[in-house]
């Protein structure tokens, strides 16, 4: 479909190698000075993207991230992998950035932008909520493939083939569709050196994220953070005879 | 005499030279002196017009080239090292990496098919690879620093055009300097050119060549008039597949076994005299000027040597339990982990300050040669130090520390030993006084 258009959402999340700790006061974890990446299924469905825009299926492929500044660094790693443009839709320094409010924001881009697809990775590695591309599919009321493991665009159609519990279910989904990417979509190309050094002069825009809320969301946000805390250290296990006293030690401490 | 909880109360002067401990006397004198004195010491930033930002600073463009390169190797080098160092043998699909990711081409310009980046840039590839595989760097570095640097700078239209595309794309180029009665003494070469109408016909035998195994074009510097002693010395750009040019059979090494290291002869090889690089007589000056910036390129190399070896130790040592407590919460061993991290992090500074001078333009002779024979001998320290923290375990081919141990030695030795860096070093300080 000729000037098709594709919205890639990448999330700015902390490097998947980094020990996380959890932050003074229990409200978070450590931030501050900590390497983040763009997060690997938002770099799956990039990777989609800009394939389907070599093959000539798409036309533009548009990267957009919601969030602070420091996200700009996530655009640029998006320009150079092959993204045509960045958005980034800057929410406050303080706002705290659910799949609500990131959905929110995408279904305002969209309805600006009016992308055909918009592919999103499944989920983030930082809440891992799964959710955002769910919300953001009922908010424009577009139909969602989600868990896609492969992509095929036929005309005003897209088929997505996704990975569910009980195997491999395959949709035909009418454009426009919001697709969120799976592992197995595909293997992510590094950004070469020639596209690190164009990426410097592809447009980056920036917007307000309040510009793109509008009056839909409504403060102040669900879900508060109660208490974080690492897990307990490991202790030793414990071994049994047979089954039988492994029911009853189960039985015993009360687990079943 | 009256006397505050916080010091002497002065009376009188008199009475205080006589009262006062010696060693107190100069505290009287000096803060205000240091003071004003320091200040003259502050650089003035409207005429320096230069940051003062640390040296780790680096462009957005850098820390992205940094992290793919970190990806990239950790990715595609890392699963292969072993392999690659067992069968001293390049792999062919990191060969091809390295080419197809532009790390082979980072300071070309984009119309030879180049990146266009800095030669900082080009600093922190090599460092980055080096913390997987030094011979994969070295391989990335001699191209960069070495092969492309002398095309751009003393190549011909013609020879840039018809060359400067094949090295970006798929060409390893190879220096033949040294030979087998002529490594420091680099000029004392005899491999001979002669004249013959409009080419040369170059007879001889290089040595300790690297990349030979691979590589598709050579720099050859021959001699093409020995009664002027150096000053005949030439640079020939001789293609691979040059009749009479024959490459030997590769060194069976201790470290970088990967990187082919071979003997290169020339029987009756000949060349045009348009393949001359530079002018005739000149191959000297091109030498020793193309080798001060590789020198920074190998503090890069062993920079990043140690660091990697570095970052495989101490999780070992925080896991790794002895009498109750991880052998890291040793004192013992933390004052000697300690101080090899300054150290590392005293040749990292050398390194980047020598790599941002050059840059700039500025004299970096004196500090390239320090950034190398500092960092080999800091490697060397390193690599050693981190077997011993490793125990039994860092003394085995199963763990890569022995690698980073063996490798570390060539540092020392080539492009300009030890000994020689510190000669150069002592002779910028002799014009400097």
């Amino acid at each position: 479909m000729a000037g098709l258009r594709v919205l890639v959402g990448v999330k700015r999340v902390i490097d998947y190698a980094v020990k996380v700790r959890v932050a003074a006061g229990g409200g978070g974890v450590q931030t501050q000075g900590v390497k983040h990446s763009l997060n690997p299924f938002c770099e799956i469905a990039l990777e989609e993207a800009v394939r389907l825009r070599e093959r000539g299926a798409a036309a533009e492929v548009v990267a957009v991230s919601v969030g602070t500044r420091a996200c700009q660094e996530t655009l640029r790693t998006a320009l150079a992998v092959g993204a045509d443009r960045g958005v980034l839709v800057e929410a406050g320094e303080g706002a705290a950035v659910g799949p609500r409010e990131a959905a929110a924001a995408l279904a305002g881009l969209a309805g600006r932008l009016r992308p055909h697809l918009v592919l999103l990775g499944k989920q983030a590695i930082d809440d891992d909520c799964n959710q955002t591309g769910q919300i953001l599919a009922a908010m424009l009321d577009w139909p969602q493939g989600t868990f896609a493991s492969r992509v095929e665009l036929e005309g005003e159609w897209v088929r997505v083939q996704r990975e569910v519990d009980g195997g491999l279910e395959t949709l035909r989904l009418r454009l426009p569709a919001v697709l969120t990417a799976d592992l197995r979509l595909n293997e992510p190309r590094y950004a070469t050196l020639p596209n690190i050094m164009k990426a410097k002069k592809k447009p980056l825009e920036v917007m307000a994220a309040s510009e793109l809320w509008g009056g839909s969301l409504p403060s102040p946000p669900r879900l508060r953070v109660l208490k974080l805390e690492e897990p307990p250290p490991r202790g030793g296990g414990q071994r049994v005879e047979d089954v039988p006293a492994l029911l009853e030690r189960l039985r015993s401490s009360g687990r079943i | 005499m009256a006397r505050t909880g916080t010091g002497v109360e002065i009376i009188k002067e008199s009475q205080l030279k006589r009262n006062m401990p010696a060693y107190l006397a100069p505290w009287r004198a000096s803060p205000c002196v240091f003071r004003s004195s320091k200040s003259e010491l502050m650089p003035n930033l409207a005429s320096d017009g230069v940051v003062c930002a640390p040296l780790q600073t680096f462009t957005e463009e850098e820390t992205m080239l940094k992290n793919m390169v970190t990806k990239f190797a950790q990715e595609r080098v890392a699963p292969l090292v072993q392999k690659m160092d067992e069968n001293s043998k390049m792999e062919d699909s990191v060969i091809q990496g390295l080419f197809e990711q532009g790390l082979m081409s980072i300071e070309l310009g984009e119309e030879y098919g180049g990146t266009g980046a800095s030669f900082f840039s080009t600093i922190l590839v090599v460092e980055e690879l080096a913390k997987v595989d030094p011979a994969v760097a070295l391989l990335c570095e001699l191209q960069n620093t070495l092969t492309n640097k002398l095309f751009t700078t003393y190549g011909t239209e013609e020879q840039k055009r018809t060359y400067l595309p094949r090295v970006a794309k798929d060409t390893i180029g190879s220096f033949c300097l040294s030979e087998a009665g002529s490594g420091s003494d680099a000029f004392s070469l005899k491999t001979r050119a002669e004249k013959k109408g409009d080419y040369y016909i170059i007879n001889g035998s290089k040595m300790w060549i690297s990349l030979a195994e691979h590589a598709g074009v050579f720099f050859v510097m021959a001699n093409t008039d020995p009664s002027l002693g150096y000053r005949g010395i030439t640079c020939f750009i001789v293609d691979r597949d040059t009749e009479g040019l024959h490459v030997g059979k590769k060194e069976d090494k201790l470290g970088i076994r990967a990187s082919s290291t071979c003997p290169v002869t020339f029987e009756n090889v000949k060349v045009p005299e348009t393949n001359i690089l530079g002018q005739v007589g000149q191959g000297y000056k091109y030498a020793i000027g193309m080798l001060n910036t590789g020198r920074i390129g190998i503090a890069a190399q062993m920079l990043g040597l140690a660091q990697g070896c570095f970052d495989h130790t101490i999780p070992y040592t925080k896991e790794r339990v002895q009498f109750g407590k991880s052998v890291f919460d040793f004192q013992g061993m933390q004052h000697q982990i300690a101080q090899v991290a300054t150290q590392l992090e005293a040749a990292r500074l050398l390194t980047y300050n020598a790599a941002r001078l050059a840059e700039t333009g500025r004299p970096f002779i004196k500090e390239a040669s320090m950034a190398k024979y500092y960092t080999a001998e800091v490697a060397t320290l390193t690599t050693s130090k981190c077997i011993e923290w490793m125990g039994g375990v860092g003394f085995t081919k199963n763990y890569p520390i022995e690698k980073y141990y063996r490798d570390c030695k060539i540092g020392t030795i080539y492009e300009g030993t030890s000994n020689i860096q510190l000669s150069t070093i002592a002779k910028s300080l002799a014009q400097e006084y």
